[in-house]
């Protein structure tokens, strides 16, 4: 039977074309991959080859025919051994891509680009509450420092396939000392120091990852993993999604984040933002020594990309974490770090240490702060924000980072969204100031959000 | 340091540069089998024939988005495939159907990827430049110039890590050879003496710039030469001359002594895409390689030579265009992904 050449689609979005001329005429031979036509789009002039042989039977659209539609049948194309007397014969086009499915099928379907269609509604992300800490577990005082380096290496004594790589993560024992040991416990394949080549390494990382393996890959901070973002966006993050399901990538990134002192705007920034927006990655930024060591722990086991935000100021800081064999805290779940009806305060890593300060001074003042680390960033724990918001009608966020599509931004949305019929005052935002860190130390103060600020923002809130 | 004087070498005594032409001036590679030929035969045309039908789909709408071809380069996957073993993985940039054909993922899989729908390798979710098969350890597929190649050397530090003997392969173009986390990964791979393959497939074109307008260095075997890494320019028109670069290259893998650049010579007869109207070279250069140097015809000529009947090879033509018809029949028939796989495959 003969075949029809239609007129071809030559970029994503072309509908029509001119056919500009015609290469071979009726009854030449055409071979599979010769150029027998020329084709006008909007933006070029494209060959037309041949995906069939045989001989050009007959020359449907004359060449300087303008705005031919896509699919149009230009031409006929006849097989061996027929002859133009089967041209009236020739096959149909074959059917369109959205009209392929069987009825039946279509019907139980509704296609998703037809104009009613709706995407259906995301799943609810649901977290399991903390592990209980039974009555009478002994508690060790640790700093932050000590608790990460502890959750690694037990995390490593579990599992073979967990490794750590990263600048100075060895021999030097970690550039914040937060590997600390690990060399010599676990030696040198699998703590492993990298050249400086952050895009590199994230990607070696990443690869490793695929092939089944469970890397922690150290930033030496996130300041730097801007040079590897691509690496764990692109890849980490959107593999396990245009793979069908097929491979995932169970990987941690992990380094100190924010302002740390007197480093300037190149070394003080807060990425929390930047990567609690992107589907597929898991973001956690603890601020308690328990937490940053049972988070990490959960986030090794995790078989997603999970950035793990630390905080320089923080390492040095001590804590009680409890003393279990294997002290793991689920991904996702805020804590009511302090109670109270008047007002809510949310916030996360460092930023807790201006909540909590700002609580205790709003207490002289009678008022009282209900006071939530999120931990968690993305899936962030929206059903504790809502309940405490419905509880004291006033937020307050409080974030080192900026304003501009920050965090705090996202939790006032959601604020608003699912219980702006209980807010007795517009949600405040307490954030680092909108310009790059400045290096003077009068100025990097301003630049940070104070427990001042924390604290008149709860006042105003509060109408007082 | 001094560079080894064996760190580049030809694959022959090559006189003329890439101006006059890719794969010319090489010696001729061991002779294949006859069962050899026959195999490189019948893969080299699934590719091309699936290359051509993808194309036609593309026309037809049934395609969207990016779509690029691999005709003209297919004895570089399917003489490198013939060199590996099973377990050792491939990785690759967007120019991957080709690819993913030679590892022997199924040509519906492929062609329903292409189409969006539910029984492609994603589940229609990935695309022309996004799938995968654990089961035949094809890592991808990725749509970022130069990303592969850092990530196909994390497939080679799990290899080492874990202290088996495969080897992975990373394929990427004269364009993503300028990128800087390739050498970041060379480095790296040499230190650790990673087993990994570099496949550099010089094409000629980054998209629409030539190899001379784009890089200082246009012989990509020495691109490795500041990291003590051995290179070697291969006739990538000639299955034979690419699976004995192949095997050498793998020889030296598996025995832990680090990482091997293969440059391979070789010419995409498409456009970069399909909506590139390839105006940066001439029909003539085109129609010149594809007369002289054809990787198909190479064979097809040196079967028929060795009395191969007409018959047979029209055989095997058969068989490939009926895999081909029957994909596209598939990929245009199954149904678009249900919209409950929006939300799917997110996390796990």
């Amino acid at each position: 039977m003969p075949i029809q050449v239609l007129m071809p689609a030559l970029s994503p979005t072309m509908e029509k074309g001119n056919l500009a001329k015609w290469l071979k005429k009726e009854g030449e031979t055409i071979k599979s991959g010769d150029v027998i036509a020329e084709i006008e789009t909007d933006k070029a002039t494209m060959e037309v080859e041949a995906t069939d042989e045989g001989t050009l039977g007959k020359i449907l659209i004359p060449e300087g025919t303008a705005d031919v539609a896509v699919n149009t049948p230009i031409a006929t194309i006849l097989a061996d051994g027929e002859s133009a007397a089967d041209l009236g014969k020739a096959a149909a086009p074959p059917p369109k891509a959205a009209e392929a499915a069987p009825a039946a099928e279509a019907k139980a379907e509704p296609k998703a680009e037809a104009p009613q269609a709706k995407a259906p509604a995301a799943p609810a992300a649901v977290a399991e509450p903390d592990p209980e800490v039974p009555a009478g577990t002994e508690m060790i005082t640790q700093t932050i420092r000590e608790a990460l380096r502890d959750a690694m290496a037990e995390e490593m004594r579990r599992d073979g396939d967990v490794f750590i790589m990263g600048e100075e993560v060895a021999e030097y024992q970690g550039a914040y000392k937060v590997t600390q040991g690990l060399l010599q416990e676990f030696g040198a394949r699998r703590v492993i120091d990298t050249p400086i080549t952050e895009h590199g390494f994230a990607g070696v990382g990443v690869g490793a990852a695929m092939s089944g393996l469970k890397p922690i890959v150290e930033f030496m901070t996130f300041n730097f993993a801007m040079q590897a973002i691509d690496q764990i966006i692109n890849s980490a993050a959107k593999t396990l999604y245009m793979s069908g399901g097929q491979m995932g990538c169970s990987i941690v990134f992990r380094g100190p984040n924010g302002a740390a002192s007197r480093v300037a705007a190149q070394h003080s920034q807060d990425y929390s933002a930047w990567y609690s927006q992107i589907p597929g990655l898991k973001v956690i930024a603890p601020f308690s020594a328990a937490d940053y060591k049972g988070l990490l722990k959960a986030a090794i086991r995790d078989p997603n990309p999970v950035i793990f935000l630390e905080n320089e100021m923080l390492y040095g800081h001590t804590g009680e974490v409890p003393k279990l064999d294997d002290y793991v805290i689920p991904i996702g779940k805020a804590r009511i770090v302090r109670t109270g009806g008047h007002v809510t305060l949310i916030s996360w890593s460092n930023g807790m240490s201006y909540a909590l300060k700002a609580a205790d001074e709003l207490a002289k003042e009678g008022i009282e702060a209900e006071v939530i680390d999120l931990r968690t960033l993305r899936p962030m724990d929206t059903d504790t924000i809502i309940a405490s918001v419905k509880k004291t009608g006033r937020a307050v966020t409080v974030e080192e980072g900026w304003q501009q599509s920050g965090v705090g931004a996202e939790i006032a949305a959601r604020i608003m969204e699912h219980a702006f019929d209980y807010l007795d005052a517009p949600v405040a935002r307490v954030s680092g100031k909108d310009v790059p860190m400045p290096y003077a130390a009068n100025l990097e103060k301003l630049a940070l959000p104070s427990v001042a600020e924390v604290v008149a923002a709860a006042k105003a809130v509060s109408y007082r | 340091m001094a560079v080894p004087k064996k760190a580049v070498e030809k694959s022959a005594a090559k006189e003329s540069g890439q101006e006059n032409g890719q794969g010319k001036g090489f010696a001729s590679p061991p002779e294949f089998t006859r069962a050899q030929e026959l195999a490189a035969l019948r893969d080299m045309l699934l590719i091309r024939r699936f290359e051509e039908k993808a194309g036609q789909l593309y026309g037809m709408g049934a395609i969207g988005g990016f779509c690029h071809l691999y005709i003209g380069q297919e004895a570089v996957v399917v003489g490198m495939q013939m060199a590996l073993k099973k377990g050792d993985q491939v990785i690759t940039g967007y120019r991957d159907h080709g690819h993913m054909l030679a590892c022997g993922m199924e040509a519906n899989g492929v062609m329903a990827e292409l189409t969006g729908r539910r029984g492609g390798y994603s589940k229609g979710k990935g695309g022309s430049m996004h799938m995968f098969s654990m089961e035949k350890n094809f890592f991808g597929g990725h749509g970022i110039v130069g990303a592969q190649v850092s990530l196909g050397t994390g497939l080679a530090f799990a290899n080492r890590y874990r202290g088996n003997d495969f080897v992975s392969l990373a394929y990427f173009g004269d364009g993503a050879s300028n990128q800087g986390q390739v050498y970041e990964s060379f480095n790296m791979a040499e230190l650790w003496k990673l087993p990994v393959i570099y496949v550099i497939e010089n094409n000629r074109y980054a998209m629409g710039t030539s190899v001379t307008r784009s890089s200082a260095q246009t012989d990509f075997s020495r691109r490795g030469i500041s990291f003590n890494i051995p290179g070697k320019q291969v006739d990538g028109m000639d299955v034979r001359a690419v699976k004995a670069a192949g095997d050498e290259a793998v020889a030296h893998c598996r025995a832990g002594n680090g990482p091997y650049i293969l440059e391979m010579q070789t010419y995409r007869y498409r456009g970069h895409s399909m909506s590139d109207p390839a105006k940066y070279r001439t029909r003539e250069e085109v129609e010149k390689i594809r007369h002289d140097q054809d990787p198909i015809e190479q064979v097809r000529n040196r079967l028929l030579a060795a009395k191969v009947s007409e018959q047979e090879l029209k055989a095997i033509d058969a068989e490939v265009r009926e895999i081909v018809n029957a994909s596209a029949d598939f990929a245009q028939h199954d149904p678009e992904p249900d919209a409950s796989e929006l939300w799917t495959d997110v996390y796990r």
